[in-house]
């Protein structure tokens, strides 16, 4: 395996709320390789928006990190100086965030955004930065006729596609999206995420990919982390991940999920909902909502362990996990005890 | 489309909602467009079924949803309740129908007043629709019960910031069901929650369809999620129907270019799946300027002459129905 371009080693982020610190993202370990779209999946609340900002260490006035380290291509994020933290933006780390609408400055065309983060950032003339955006718009299916129209005048597909342009101009190795697709319908959707394929095989970039849905990552994402309740509960490769999960909380999520390919069946929600971060449980987070808790889950908290090989799952039963997934599969077996 | 003896509970013919754009000062100047958001559709809904309404954001689907519970009124067509022509109805005929159809939103966290408890969400459609304060806790209990939100006890006092965005979306459902509708629109009703409590809102769906018979419309931009609630799929395109057939043959075999592209757009949760390029062109729908005849023939990769010139008329293939020139009989 070639150095990982990151490698996140306990990463932990706090909220201050009043007195109290409320730990959002717990001992975060995971690498991203370069060349690879690695997905974080999890529910709302998990801890996975944190964590992404983070990386560019954009957080909330209340949040800050409060241990562990990211090392990117040989440095600390979490140890720079905020100066050599801003040279890192855009240069090196990108971000494209949910809605573009919100990130796009109104009054001025895109062009002109464009514009001011190659010149600006990148130092660029503003004839060679011309010529970059035409390239830019060109990378991401736009026409090069429409940089001098404004945020308003796009769609809602057009516009990811002008933040993924934006996130491009400098050239960064790795590209932290937040949601990108979720709020497009499906058919801009599948466009924006080969999108984002082509531009990884192309320019050999990364991408970290934040997403609540499974069907997503099962379409681009090159390995997978799954987090729950702030821990990172299972990571591996996307296909092993997907279809042998080693969590119950993956194992739940894939019955959760409709498969258009599949014979139409049935959905199994997990019951319950995830726990207050202020006050969370003792032991496994999940245990609360778990079919397959044992008395050891709510006292002690599972390690991230191997499984096969890189995939990795924090269970206690982790040794029993093709007999769980046998179970899993089972609606009966996420119906809660009367 | 089943063939059945019994009227029809809802009927639209040609319906069209068109709204002007532009200011004052463009309609006085003559300059004044309209969007057409529906445009001309045409189906028919029988006691029970469960129908998706299928369409990306713009395809006219929510608009109408809304036309069949008159949250707007039809400018064009005819849209009917029962026999009944909705845009005549007025005074205590409009208050009737009021109480016999339901619309559930989309947004379970803006949808319920947060001053109320739970309590009062689910009294007020009670005392608006004068049901006798003795029969309220009854009512309450089993509307709530219907959306199994079993130990209902322990939410009454509540209030909606207290609850998860699952139980929230339980609540606006009770309070949908709780007059007793025959009929109700659900537009995305589990777009904003999260994926292992949506299967549990869904699942409530379908068993308040079973125990109660009702009739509904399904809005939404998933299909495989349509294809979890409902038998039948309408498929609509810049304010017309594309397709409308049993769900089963649409995901199966779709017949409508637009259709097919859909189909193949959803991404499904498992690595073994197709990443070809979609059979449909880039760029988005406009309404305010759909291109002639055919409105989806800018994007289709399988448009001829005709598609410009001529809008596809409905054709009947066994039990579905396309509006599409490639399935059309010669002319």
């Amino acid at each position: 395996m070639t150095e990982p371009l990151l490698s996140l080693k306990d990463l932990s982020i706090a909220y201050k709320v009043g007195a109290h610190d409320t730990i959002a993202v717990e001992g975060a370990t995971f690498d991203v390789q370069p060349g690879s779209i690695v997905g974080l999946v999890g529910e709302s609340g998990c801890g996975k928006t944190t964590l992404a900002r983070s990386l560019t260490r954009v957080l909330a006035a209340n949040a800050r990190i409060a241990g562990g380290e990211a090392v990117f291509c040989g440095q600390d994020i979490v140890a720079l100086s905020e100066r050599a933290m801003n040279g890192l933006r855009w240069r090196e780390i990108a971000f494209i965030p949910q809605s573009a609408m919100n990130s796009l400055d109104p009054v001025y065309t895109v062009g002109s955004q464009l514009a001011e983060v190659l010149t600006r950032r990148g130092g660029m003339a503003r004839a060679a930065a011309r010529k970059r955006s035409e390239e830019l718009f060109e990378w991401v299916g736009i026409e090069t006729n429409r940089l001098g129209d404004y945020p308003h005048q796009f769609s809602g597909g057009m516009r990811q596609r002008v933040a993924i342009a934006l996130a491009l101009a400098l050239d960064p190795k790795l590209i932290i999206a937040d949601e990108p697709v979720t709020a497009l319908d499906v058919i801009v959707q599948r466009q924006i995420l080969d999108q984002l394929r082509e531009l990884k095989e192309r320019l050999g970039i990364s991408v970290i990919l934040v997403t609540h849905d499974i069907s997503v990552v099962a379409y681009v994402c090159d390995r997978v982390v799954v987090m729950y309740a702030g821990r990172v509960v299972e990571t591996g490769p996307m296909a092993a991940t997907l279809t042998a999960p080693a969590h119950p909380y993956t194992m739940g999520l894939r019955n959760a999920f409709p498969d258009l390919a599949g014979a139409a069946g049935e959905l199994t929600p997990i019951e319950g909902s995830p726990p207050d971060l202020a006050n969370p449980p003792a032991g496994c987070r999940f245990a609360p909502r778990c079919p397959f808790a044992e008395a050891r889950c709510r006292t002690d908290a599972p390690e991230l362990l191997p499984y096969e090989g890189d995939h990795l799952a924090a269970c206690h039963r982790i040794a029993e996990a093709e007999a769980l997934r046998a179970r899993a599969v089972a609606s009966e077996t996420w119906e809660i005890p009367a | 489309m089943r063939d059945t003896q019994d009227p029809p509970l809802i009927k639209l013919e040609a319906a069209e909602l068109h709204f002007p754009v532009g200011g004052i000062l463009a309609q006085l100047q003559g300059r004044s467009t309209v969007v057409k958001a529906v445009d001309g559709v045409t189906f028919e809904l029988h006691r029970g079924e469960s129908v998706g309404l299928l369409g990306e954001s713009g395809c006219g689907k929510t608009s109408t949803g809304r036309m069949l519970v008159r949250l707007d009124k039809a400018t064009g067509g005819r849209v009917e309740f029962d026999g009944e022509d909705i845009s005549a109805l007025s005074g205590d005929a409009l208050k009737r129908f009021r109480s016999r159809v339901q619309l559930i939103f989309q947004n379970p966290f803006e949808a319920l007043n947060p001053r109320f408890t739970i309590r009062d969400v689910l009294a007020e459609p009670l005392e608006n629709a004068r049901i006798p304060k003795a029969e309220h806790e009854d009512r309450i209990l089993r509307a709530m019960a219907l959306v199994k939100l079993g130990d209902a006890t322990q939410f009454m006092d509540r209030y909606p910031h207290q609850l998860s965005g699952g139980q929230l979306q339980r609540i606006v459902m009770a309070r949908a069901l709780i007059l007793e509708p025959e009929f109700v629109v659900a537009d995305e009703p589990v777009s904003m929650l999260d994926v292992s409590v949506r299967a549990g809102v869904l699942n409530v769906f379908r068993d308040v369809r079973a125990k109660t018979g009702i009739t509904a419309i399904y809005i939404s931009h998933d299909l495989a999620l349509v294809r979890y609630v409902c038998e039948r799929t309408i498929v609509m395109y810049l304010g017309r129907i594309v397709e409308d057939g049993p769900t089963e043959d649409i995901v199966a075999n779709p017949l409508h270019p637009y259709t097919q592209a859909l189909v193949a757009a959803v991404p499904v949760p498992h690595p073994d799946q197709s990443h070809e390029p979609l059979p449909i062109g880039r760029g988005a729908p406009d309404p305010r300027n759909p291109p002639s005849g055919c409105t989806f023939r800018d994007r289709c990769p399988r448009a001829f002459d005709r598609c410009a010139v001529e809008a596809p008329g409905p054709t009947r293939i066994q039990n579905r129905i396309v509006h599409c020139h490639l399935h059309a009989p010669e002319t």
